[in-house]
């Protein structure tokens, strides 16, 4: 038994990277997230054990590099303020990036990481503490506490609406 | 949760795609790239490794069970990458229509093995427009007997189109099989004999 083409990896998996990418280190820098996560995960492909859980690999792989780009962030000058017209980022046309993504990464670190794994790539909460480190409970606390901020702030409004 | 974080990221995921496929052929990180065009013999899949072209396919086993072939044999570092088999796609078009009489494209014959290699090697000298027989074919490559084989070797090929087992007719003249089906080898021999 071997692993599947590269290719069904990125198909399959995808759209959640770049979920958690947007969440973990948000929007303007999810993009060089989701590339280095690929570009990593294919690097180490052939050596992968046949039989791997490849969404919950793919997401400790992009634990790793999202980490990176927050360290890469931190040293370099912040702008003093996230301004919705400065959105624009990378997004070629035809795309828009959802203004919750810009909540999601407002909220305090443990939160976020718990939101990202928990409910965006569907890892148990004991995955998503063997990950960010702490306990199991910590982090469906932390998980709950975000989603409780993110509902306050967007109720029931679908999202993307609000811009 | 879909009502909190949408999920219509087609656009993106595309435009990442294309970047993946970019960084890791630069990078020289794949094992194969694929792609798929449309011919006058019905859809063909093309692939190539680093090497050059690997894979030319009709589309009766499925696209996908090829890829799937291709990742077992040549390596799990499998991407759709059109843009690594943009001269292959032109030279394909260029051929059926009846512009281009010989490919100028690197192969890599990783796929055939032995004498069913040799066969691959000894078409490629047939010309544009040219037959040969089974029988002249197992000849040439030095084992007059070996008619089944090179018919085997034939029914086999990796690269059809570009390596011509379509030139490769009975003795009697009539067509013999097609690993594309007789309705595209009579296609490309009549293209062929039209120019």
């Amino acid at each position: 038994m071997t692993n599947p083409p590269f290719e069904q990896v990125v198909a399959r998996h995808g759209a959640t990277v770049l979920r958690v990418c947007r969440a973990v280190v948000g929007p303007d820098d999810a993009d060089d997230a989701w590339s280095e996560t690929f570009l990593a995960a294919l690097r180490a492909y052939p050596s992968l054990d046949p039989g791997t859980n490849l969404e919950a690999w793919l997401v400790t792989v992009a634990h790793r590099k999202a980490i990176d780009v927050l360290r890469a962030r931190s040293r370099r000058p912040q702008p003093a303020a996230h301004l919705p017209e400065a959105h624009d980022g990378a997004a070629g046309p035809g795309e828009q990036v959802a203004e919750v993504w810009y909540a999601v990464a407002a909220l305090p670190d443990k939160q976020r990481l718990a939101i990202a794994y928990h409910y965006l790539a569907g890892l148990p909460f004991a995955d998503v503490a063997a990950i960010v480190g702490g306990s199991t409970d910590a982090a469906r606390r932390a998980a709950a506490d975000g989603m409780k901020t993110l509902r306050r702030q967007y109720g029931a409004q679908p999202a993307g609406d609000r811009q | 949760m879909s009502t909190l974080f949408p999920t219509e990221d087609t656009a993106t995921l595309e435009r990442l795609h294309a970047r993946l496929a970019d960084d890791a052929a630069r990078e020289g990180l794949l094992d194969v790239a694929y792609r798929q065009v449309d011919s006058p013999v019905g859809p063909l899949l093309l692939a190539a490794t680093p090497r050059g072209l690997v894979r030319v396919a009709y589309s009766f086993k499925g696209h996908d069970q090829v890829v799937e072939d291709l990742a077992a044999r040549l390596g799990p570092r499998v991407l759709h990458a059109p843009a690594r088999l943009d001269a292959a796609a032109r030279e394909l078009d260029e051929y059926f229509a009846g512009a281009r009489t010989r490919f100028e494209l690197d192969v890599d014959l990783t796929l055939s093995r032995g004498f069913r290699r040799a066969v691959l090697e000894y078409l490629r000298t047939i010309g544009y427009g040219e037959t040969e027989s089974y029988t002249e074919v197992a000849g040439h490559v030095g084992n007059p007997r070996a008619v089944r084989a090179v018919g085997s070797a034939c029914a086999t090929n990796p690269l059809p189109i570009v390596i011509p087992c379509h030139r490769v007719l009975r003795s009697d003249g009539s067509p013999g099989g097609y690993l594309g089906g007789l309705p595209a080898k009579k296609l490309l021999l009549d293209l062929e004999r039209a120019a």
